[in-house]
């Protein structure tokens, strides 16, 4: 192949002709045929700058420096601009529409009476106190009896309590029966957990209760109570207020606070029911029916084996499904106990 | 419950002229008497006394008699006629008792009645009536309606009836412009059962002067000195040879004979108007004046007819085999334990029955419209044997809720006083002056009562001279005190007073418990600390499902044949071992249920019912499992500590409540809208919530697949499985059988799932995981696919390649199962992703060449071969 001749015209026209169509051209594309065009210039020139005497070589030297800085210049530019709006057509292009509604992984829902026990049985083990549980089916010994309900109590007939049947025992007033009942109430953890536990004992009794009432708006015979007890030395109704205020401000926040009437209960005595302001009540801030309470009856400590001189204790039950109605504007026990999933949709985990 | 008028209330303590119902309720309240209802006036007015000037009778076609009358109603109401004179109005009456002359009730056009009824001019029988003369029913004073209110029978005076004129307002005659508190009295408050105690309780709570009616009454009633020349009214004698728990059922017996006794005598208005407010009918003089007697006293009363009574009166048990008919017209086979009332006819001691004592009269004895000689019986009962006899021939009376609530023992010469009293001015009657008391009441033991217990107990800070004053005014007797310790005697009307703590109760509440001051005990400086790790357990299980997607429910745990039948239960087998209700509350549910699904899918139900789809739904809670063989449960006293053997013996007849959690999943699993991936529920989503339960707990649950044979009815036959916690059953997952879907209404290949939790929380256990290392050498990644035969598991076949590849398995996928012609016969294809990493180097082509014929040989040994 014969010696090409170094033209610094044709190398100098090549490139800028090169540096022109950069200017109009707008892919990537287009600038890789541009610059594999201009580079094919510039590389035969290189090589003919060999063949030139060598008093030449350096001015051709320079200036196929300088036309390679030139279009190094504008080629880059425009390369860096020609990629970035390809990305953005790209980016553009892949656009969606965000607001479209997307469940692929749909949560399910806890049901609020579940949730709002553990939120009582945190409220309580934040207090350094233990959570017990006691049977549904229950002896009629822990539900009435080691209550100080004797088998001739008249409370023991207001209690609406679910009888199991049975023919094998006779109760103390001789009616034939099992001695069991569905339990009316969670205080028949009472002596359960005094005997099992032993003093000084704080316990809070989360469950299920039955009565013999049937559904309506207010009433469910299988609900939820809260039952609360501490046996100690030096306990007395004033402690009894106090965990019940900050009960109060744990499920009603930070204006609720509770008020104490004189009524009656076999288990304890002095014995009061426990009244809730509720700062959101329907109508304005008012007093509303919470609970029951009041100081430990001696013959229920002497039950579990317990000396009432030494030792006092509180309780008290609060029911769920009335902390609920109350705190979430429930109008209707049925929404709360049908297991509706719209209804346990709307507090989804939490309540 | 008792029905508190203001009016008679005042007649024991006084009341601020303007104290409304609504302070009233707040006042009793304060002391513990809580507000039931404040029931307000169902009527409106114009309610008028109006004069029937003339009565004319006319015969109707159909047969009745009407009559038009003119009733003067005063000049307010009269009607104007045509020259603008007042005249009386005319008014249609269909009642048998209208006649010319009579005082009657008046409603106006514009009066609304009770039921909304509300009064209007209207035309019949031919005649404009413009208004009505009124019955006792059609104005919410009674059940009366067999004619008009003639106010002549309404017991008003010959001067107080001259007084009534044409237009007086009627509403305020009768108060039925006037509200009534009702009140619920708790079972320790006998005594509120009365004006005089809930006076007693006002002035406790308000400081109002008040005047304990019995005092008074007791001092006027004839001394029963026990002179021999004197014969009392009647021979009583108490022969109890059947006591309750020691307790003679009658230690007080007073009985005092009121003799010519006018049987025309009508009740006084006022005794009236406030029986029927009182929620009691009218029924004569005697009896209104027994059941006055005991509303305002607290003491139940009887009148009997004593020219019917031969003595003695024998107070005792039933006998085996007697029965009564009671007042009520209702027979009763009597008990042993039943007190009764007996007199002797020809001589023969207690051989006919007056009447179940405290609860209700029989038939034979009582008062009636001829009596000219009543005998009253103010007696004292004991609360146990009431409450017993009530209960027993389901009777729960006026008398018997008072008696077993405890009535005071030293109130019968007083009620007696004063229901002879009021015989004597509105009857005529001459009370003797002989009465009978038989008397056997013990005295009380006096309450030791460190004032100190105050403090101890309530909290309160008070001065001893104030415990010993608020003692002293709820009618104890106080003694002592000088070292800060009393002797306190209860008084009569307070059998609940027994022990310290309830003097501490009375202190406190008469102070107020609103000045107990407020303090939070400490944390208890021993003892486990948070939730147990059971009540955790139950959370991250409750959690888990939820964010799994499902929706938890509570049902009601009441079961009953046909949910047995749906469910494909044996009926007779699952009855057998199910706690059953004595009193349900739906007679077809009178069972607990020993698994958690049946009822679970009637939530499911009410859910598809409504409309709703896609229901997937879990339930945690507890199931009832009757052992027909368990130990009756021994009856044990309360106060005392049972033994351990009795302990035991109580657990012991107990039947095991485990807790469960359940699952049922319906229709879509999946359903990702527009996104377009939607999938129906089978065994596998069921599958994937154990799975999830297992691993969120850390428990190594495996899935064993019973032969369809061994399935139980309720599943799937060929999708089902056993849950296993290492050798511990915890529970079945899988589908439901196809029958079950169809009795239930569930789409086909419904899913389900139920767990023992106790069962797989005890396999936990508990400790901290241990961590192993992290290996950063490379890994080795295969893909192994096997032929097996379709008996051999894809559990079976990876526990086989885990076994054999040993610690340098990382990890194992099941990536694809296919079966067909390809295979062949009873044949399937397994293929799994296994990574193979070693801890502690690079593995080498032998390596990994090696652990794979391990593999490979180990697999051939339950019939898989390497596909090639």
């Amino acid at each position: 192949m014969a010696e090409v001749q170094f033209d610094a015209q044709a190398v100098t026209d090549a490139v800028n002709d090169g540096i022109a169509k950069i200017e109009n051209a707008s892919t990537s594309e287009e600038l890789k045929a541009i610059k594999s065009g201009v580079i094919t210039a510039l590389t035969q020139a290189s090589k003919a700058i060999g063949s030139l005497p060598v008093d030449q070589k350096k001015d051709a030297g320079k200036l196929m420096g300088k036309l390679r800085a030139d279009f190094g210049r504008a080629f880059g530019a425009k390369e860096t601009q020609v990629k970035a709006d390809e990305e953005a057509k790209a980016l553009a292009a892949e656009t969606v529409d965000m607001t479209l509604p997307v469940d692929r992984k749909p949560l399910g829902a806890r049901h609020p009476i579940s949730r709002v026990i553990e939120d009582i049985e945190d409220f309580f083990t934040s207090m350094g106190w233990q959570i017990s549980a006691g049977p549904e089916v229950e002896t009629e010994w822990y539900n009435f009896d080691a209550l100080n309900f004797g088998p001739d109590h008249p409370a023991r007939q207001m209690q609406d309590t679910f009888y199991v049947k049975g023919n094998q025992a006779k109760d103390a007033a001789g009616f034939v029966g099992s001695n069991m009942v569905v339990r009316t109430q969670t205080s028949s953890d009472q002596v359960r957990a005094l005997i099992t536990r032993g003093v000084p004992l704080y316990i809070a009794s989360p469950g299920r209760v039955f009565r013999t009432d049937e559904l309506d708006a207010t009433h469910t015979p299988v609900f939820h109570q809260c039952e609360a007890l501490a046996v100690d030395k030096h306990l007395t109704m004033a402690d009894l207020k106090g965990v019940l205020d900050k009960l109060a401000v744990a499920m009603f926040g930070p204006e609720a606070k509770t008020r104490l009437r004189p009524s009656y209960f076999p288990f304890t005595e002095p014995s009061a029911e426990l009244d809730l302001w509720f700062p959101d009540k329907k109508g304005g801030p008012g007093w509303l029916e919470w609970g029951g309470c009041g100081m430990v009856n001696p013959n229920v400590l002497k039950s579990a084996g317990i000396d009432p001189d030494v030792y006092t204790g509180f309780a008290f039950g609060v029911g769920v499904e009335r902390t609920l109605l109350l705190r979430h504007d429930i109008n209707d026990m049925h929404d709360l106990v049908e297991g509706d999933v719209r209804f346990s949709e709307q507090f989804v985990m939490g309540e | 419950m008792p029905m508190i008028d203001i009016d008679w209330l005042k007649d024991h303590v006084e009341v601020p002229e303007d104290l409304t119902y609504e302070q009233l309720a707040k006042d009793l309240v304060k002391v513990g008497l809580e507000e039931e209802e404040i029931h307000s006036s169902q009527v409106t007015g114009p309610i008028v006394v109006g004069y029937v000037v003339d009565a004319t009778p006319e015969p109707q076609k159909n047969g009745k008699i009407i009559n038009w009358c003119h009733v003067d109603v005063g000049p307010e109401y009269n009607e104007t006629d045509e020259h603008g004179n007042k005249v009386p109005r005319g008014i249609i009456c269909g009642a048998p008792n209208m006649a010319a002359g009579e005082k009657v009730v008046v409603t106006l056009p514009g009066a609304v009645l009770p039921g909304d009824f509300k009064i209007e001019p209207r035309k019949t029988y031919g005649h404009i009536s413009n208004g009505m003369c009124a019955s006792e029913r059609e104005l919410g004073l009674g059940d009366n309606h067999d004619g008009i209110i003639l106010l002549r029978n309404y017991g008003f005076t010959p001067e107080e009836y001259d007084a009534l004129k044409p237009g007086d307002d009627a509403m305020h005659l009768l108060h039925l412009d006037q509200p009534l508190l009702e009140i619920n009295i708790t079972p320790d408050r006998g005594y509120a059962f009365s004006y005089r105690g809930v006076a007693r309780e006002y002035h406790h709570s308000t400081g109002a002067a008040y005047v304990d009616p019995a005092v008074e009454l007791n001092a006027k009633a004839p001394v029963v000195a026990g002179d021999p020349n004197v014969t009392p009214d009647i021979e009583v004698s108490i022969e109890d040879d059947n006591p309750i728990h020691g307790v003679p059922g009658c230690d007080r017996y007073y009985a005092r004979a009121v003799r010519g006794f006018d049987p025309a005598a009508h009740t006084p208005n006022w005794m009236r108007r406030r029986l029927v407010r009182a929620g009691m009918r009218s029924i004569s003089l005697a009896v209104d004046v027994t059941n006055y007697v005991m509303l305002d006293l607290g003491q139940p009363m009887h009148a009997y007819d004593m020219d019917k009574i031969e003595g003695p009166i024998v107070v005792r048990r039933a006998r085996e085999g007697e029965q009564l008919t009671t007042l009520d017209g209702k027979n009763h086979d009597l008990s042993t334990e039943d007190l009764l009332i007996t007199d002797s006819p020809n001589g023969d001691r207690g051989s006919r029955i007056l009447g179940i004592a405290g609860v209700m009269g029989g038939l034979y004895g009582e008062v009636t419209a001829d009596t000219k000689n009543i005998l009253l019986e103010a007696a004292h009962f004991d609360q146990v044997t009431i409450a017993r006899s009530a209960r027993r021939h389901k009777i729960p009376s006026e008398a018997s809720r008072r008696f077993e609530r405890g009535v005071d023992s030293q109130l019968q010469p007083a009620a007696a006083q004063m229901a002879a009293e009021l015989l004597s001015r509105y009857g005529d009657g001459e009370p003797s002056m002989h009465p009978t008391d038989v008397n056997n009441v013990v005295f009380r033991r006096p309450i030791h009562f460190k004032a100190s217990e105050v403090a101890r107990v309530a909290g309160l800070d008070v001065d001893v001279n104030r415990i010993s004053d608020i003692l002293t005014d709820i009618g104890c007797r106080v003694a002592g005190g000088g070292n800060g310790e009393f002797s306190v005697t209860a008084p009569s009307w307070r059998p609940d007073l027994n022990e310290a703590c309830d003097l501490v109760e009375e202190v406190a509440r008469l102070v107020g418990y609103d000045e107990i001051p407020v303090t939070v005990p400490p944390a208890p400086v021993n003892g486990a600390v948070g939730l147990t790790p059971e009540q955790r357990h139950r959370r991250e299980v409750a959690n888990e499902l939820a964010e799994y997607g499902m929706v938890e429910a509570l049902s009601y745990p009441f079961i009953g044949d046909e949910e047995f039948k749906e469910f494909g239960y044996d009926v007779d087998a699952t009855k057998r071992v199910s706690v059953e209700i004595t009193n349900p509350l739906a007679g077809n549910r009178p069972y607990l249920r020993r698994d958690i699904l049946p009822t679970l899918a009637g939530t499911v139900q009410l859910n598809l019912r409504r409309g709703l789809e896609n229901i997937s739904l879990y339930e945690i809670g507890h199931v009832y499992l009757w052992d027909p063989n368990a130990p009756a449960i021994p009856a044990l006293p309360g106060g005392v500590k049972p033994t351990d053997e009795q302990l035991a013996a109580l657990d012991a007849g107990l039947p095991e409540q485990p807790m469960h959690v359940a699952g049922i999943l319906t229709g879509l699993a999946e359903n990702s809208g527009w996104l377009g991936g939607k999938r129906t529920v089978d065994w596998s989503d069921a599958v994937e919530a154990v799975r999830r339960i297992g691993e969120r707990l850390g428990a190594d649950l495996t899935f064993d697949q019973p032969a369809a044979a061994d399935v139980p009815a309720q599943w799937h036959p060929g999708r089902t499985a056993r849950v296993m916690a290492g050798d511990t059953f915890v529970g079945l997952v899988g589908e439901l059988h196809p029958h079950i879907d169809k009795a239930l209404g569930f789409p086909e290949h419904s899913a389900a799932f139920e767990l023992d939790l106790d069962a797989l929380f005890a396999t936990l256990d508990g400790k901290p995981v241990q961590a192993k290392p992290i290996s950063t050498f490379p890994p080795v990644k295969q893909d192994l696919a096997f032929t097996v035969p379709t008996t051999v598991s894809a559990a079976q076949l990876e526990d086989v390649i885990r076994e054999a590849a040993g610690d340098a398995l990382e990890s194992i996928e099941l990536f694809d199962v296919f079966t067909g012609d390809q295979i062949g016969e009873g044949l399937k294809s397994l293929a799994f992703a296994v990574v193979f990493r070693a801890p502690d180097k690079t593995l080498t082509a032998e390596d990994s060449e090696a652990i794979r014929k391990a593999i490979v040989d180990k697999a051939a040994g339950i019939g898989a071969q390497l596909r090639a």
